[in-house]
């Protein structure tokens, strides 16, 4: 009953941080600009296109009216135009370009694979070598392994992820011939390929966010171990190994969890990057030529699912963090 | 009896280390950090000098040097076209001179970095300082708001923004403000914490006691006691801004050609891995040591400020 209650109170605070997002997303776009159907359609613009772009985006209706529009769009889907020229956007519209003929919603989720796959494999090879490097160098502060761990980890906060994507590239791409430069084959076409093709990406997320992770834990290790528990799990004589993770790491991964969910924004806005880097044709790709071709509803329609795609999953990790501790639910 | 108390006294005395000087003495004295504070000096300086700089072999960032191309636009000579006059070789397809671009490149990346750091300091500090000051709702809903900027796909937005950048306003101008906006919530939360702690000492709440207004409690008691935090999380922001200027410039919607940009210079040389890495490592590598620096000095200067001591 109070897991039900702490879950209906975080979901109902995100649906009013989501509500408010998007009004604020829709007035700085929508509003500050003098003229948003001017912007809307693109360049070149012809008279055409403007006309079109104006009547669609319903721009002589008063602003109020436009954003309960946008908003019932989001729920209940709209339809742009009028006659024959109408189109149907279905729910959850966020919008629909004009330029590339589709709702934001259905380009959204055409490039979605791509942008998962490099997302969750990356997160993966970080949360595993950065808690694991975390770990060596918090058993024995000062040891040469630890030493060598932060060092590589100061190296990987402070190099760019599209520097290393590049020089990844160039050395086992052009110079070892290793693996592919670039590209993405879908996993149904060609696993082994889509492997391949994701490999370097991957690494390429990983090494640049598993720094922080690694600096994170030792911290946090190092505090754990130091506790009376822990000596005590180790005059009972209990094994190394079973101290250090059952007793040590346990405790010391819980605010690892929590940053793991605010760096889901940092996530995406990496894979954007990377997308750049090993050119795939991801949601980055499709937000990058948005912005360059000024397609001001795919551009609104992906900056706003993008920040509903993170607090939803903030809101999920927030409540399984509460499921695995207790003591979260307390500070909710 | 007073022999004791009187040695006791004179020992406690100078075993005290704190202090704006003391702090000097022991970020000296790591060695890792006075390297990078030299190295922060030393881009600095080549920044400002820059014309000077380039004037030594009389480049520039901007006249095309089409002679020193092959036919298809790479660079003539070893890696990358280095020679006397061009010290990092030139730039595939437009000849312009590496050595001037990386140099005039500083100046963008430092003013940019700075500045967008300025303006998240100036917001983060005055949204920490009255949160943790006057808490109650004002407190919750901004702290709210902080946690969910926190979470943020800052990025995401920083690009969609680029679409609405007005034009009378200059490019590196708007790009300086958007970052900034964008970059507070950091601050703002750790200088709420300390002064939530701070606003429960005696010589605060004696202030308050005595009838200081709120705004005069928190600029001449609170803000003082909370600078040394203020330094260090602001060493700590600038490769941070740096890195988001030159990650907008990568991707074509930072700072817009023919100001030379360090970011804008490796996405070009996306393109030429291949024929020309030489391309990709100079300015790469000025924007790997450049954000290091920062951060080694960084966390040396932490670590000098924290009257704890030593490394953790």
């Amino acid at each position: 009953m109070r897991m039900l209650r702490f879950a209906g109170v975080r979901v109902l605070g995100a649906i009013v941080v989501l509500l408010l997002i998007t009004v604020l997303t829709y007035a700085v776009f929508y509003l500050l600009p003098a003229n948003p159907a001017q912007l809307s359609c693109g360049r070149p613009c012809t008279p055409e296109n403007l006309r079109r772009a104006a009547e669609f985006m319903g721009t002589d209706l008063p602003w109020w009216q436009q954003l309960l529009e946008f908003l019932r769009g989001i729920v209940l889907g709209r339809d742009f135009g009028s006659g024959a020229a109408a189109v149907h956007c279905a729910a959850p519209c966020f919008g629909y370009s004009f330029q590339q003929n589709a709702s934001v919603t259905e380009l959204i989720l055409s490039r979605f694979p791509v942008t998962a796959s490099i997302a969750i494999g990356a997160a993966v090879l970080w949360l595993v070598t950065g808690v694991a490097g975390g770990v060596a160098s918090g058993m024995r502060p000062g040891s040469v392994v630890d030493r060598g761990v932060m060092m590589v980890s100061i190296a990987g906060v402070s190099a760019p992820v599209y520097l290393v994507g590049l020089l990844a590239i160039l050395l086992f791409g052009f110079v070892l011939r290793w693996l592919p430069t670039g590209g993405y084959i879908p996993f149904a076409t060609d696993p082994v390929q889509w492997f391949a093709h994701l490999l370097l990406p991957w690494c390429t997320l990983a090494f640049t966010t598993a720094a922080v992770y690694a600096r994170l834990t030792r911290g946090q290790m190092i505090e754990t171990l130091g506790e009376d528990y822990i000596r005590t799990a180790r005059a009972k004589g209990l094994r190394e190994s079973r101290v250090v993770v059952r007793h040590g790491l346990r405790n010391a991964i819980l605010p690892v969890v929590t940053v793991f969910g605010l760096d889901l924004g940092t996530l995406l806005g990496g894979t954007v990057i990377v997308e750049r880097v090993f050119s795939m044709q991801g949601l980055g790709a499709l937000l990058v030529t948005g912005v360059s071709v000024v397609d001001l509803q795919l551009v609104v329609g992906f900056t706003l699912f993008s920040a509903f795609l993170i607090i939803v999953s903030n809101v999920v990790i927030d409540v399984v963090n509460g499921v695995v501790d207790p003591r979260a639910k307390a500070t909710a | 009896m007073s022999t004791t108390a009187t040695t006791i006294d004179l020992e406690a005395v100078p075993a005290r280390k704190t202090g704006a000087r003391a702090a000097l003495r022991k970020l000296l004295r790591d060695r890792a950090a006075a390297a990078s504070a030299v190295t922060i000096l030393l881009f600095v300086l080549a920044a400002a000098c820059a014309p000077w700089l380039t004037g030594i072999t009389g480049q520039d960032p901007y006249a095309y040097h089409v002679d020193l191309l092959d036919g298809s636009g790479v660079p003539l000579g070893f890696g990358g076209g280095v020679s006397a006059t061009h010290w990092f070789g030139v730039e595939p397809l437009t000849g312009r001179d590496l050595f001037s671009i990386v140099v005039y490149g500083a100046r963008t990346s430092l003013l940019i970095g700075v500045a967008a750091t300025a303006v998240s300091v100036v917001i983060g500090v005055v949204v920490g300082i009255t949160t943790g000051f006057v808490g109650g709702w004002y407190d919750r809903i901004a702290s709210r708001g902080v946690d969910v900027l926190f979470g943020f796909p800052v990025l995401v937005f920083l690009i969609a923004l680029t679409t609405i950048a007005p034009s009378w306003l200059p490019r590196p101008l708007f790009i300086v403000l958007i970052i900034g906006l964008f970059g507070w919530p950091g601050i703002s939360r750790i200088v709420r914490a300390q002064v939530l702690v701070l606003r429960e000492r005696s010589f605060v709440a004696a202030s308050t006691a005595m009838g200081a207004p709120a705004r005069h409690v928190m600029a001449a008691h609170v803000l003082p006691n909370v600078s040394a935090t203020i330094i260090v999380v602001s060493t700590i922001l600038v490769p941070g801004m740096i890195g988001v200027e030159a990650a907008l410039s990568f991707l074509g919607v930072g700072v817009v050609p023919p100001t030379p940009s360090w970011g804008r210079t490796l996405g070009d040389a996306i393109g030429w891995v291949q024929t020309d890495p030489l391309y990709l490592v100079f300015p790469g590598l000025a924007l790997f040591i450049i954000t290091l620096a920062f951060n080694v000095f960084g966390d040396g200067l932490r670590d000098a400020l924290d009257p704890r001591g030593g490394r953790r």
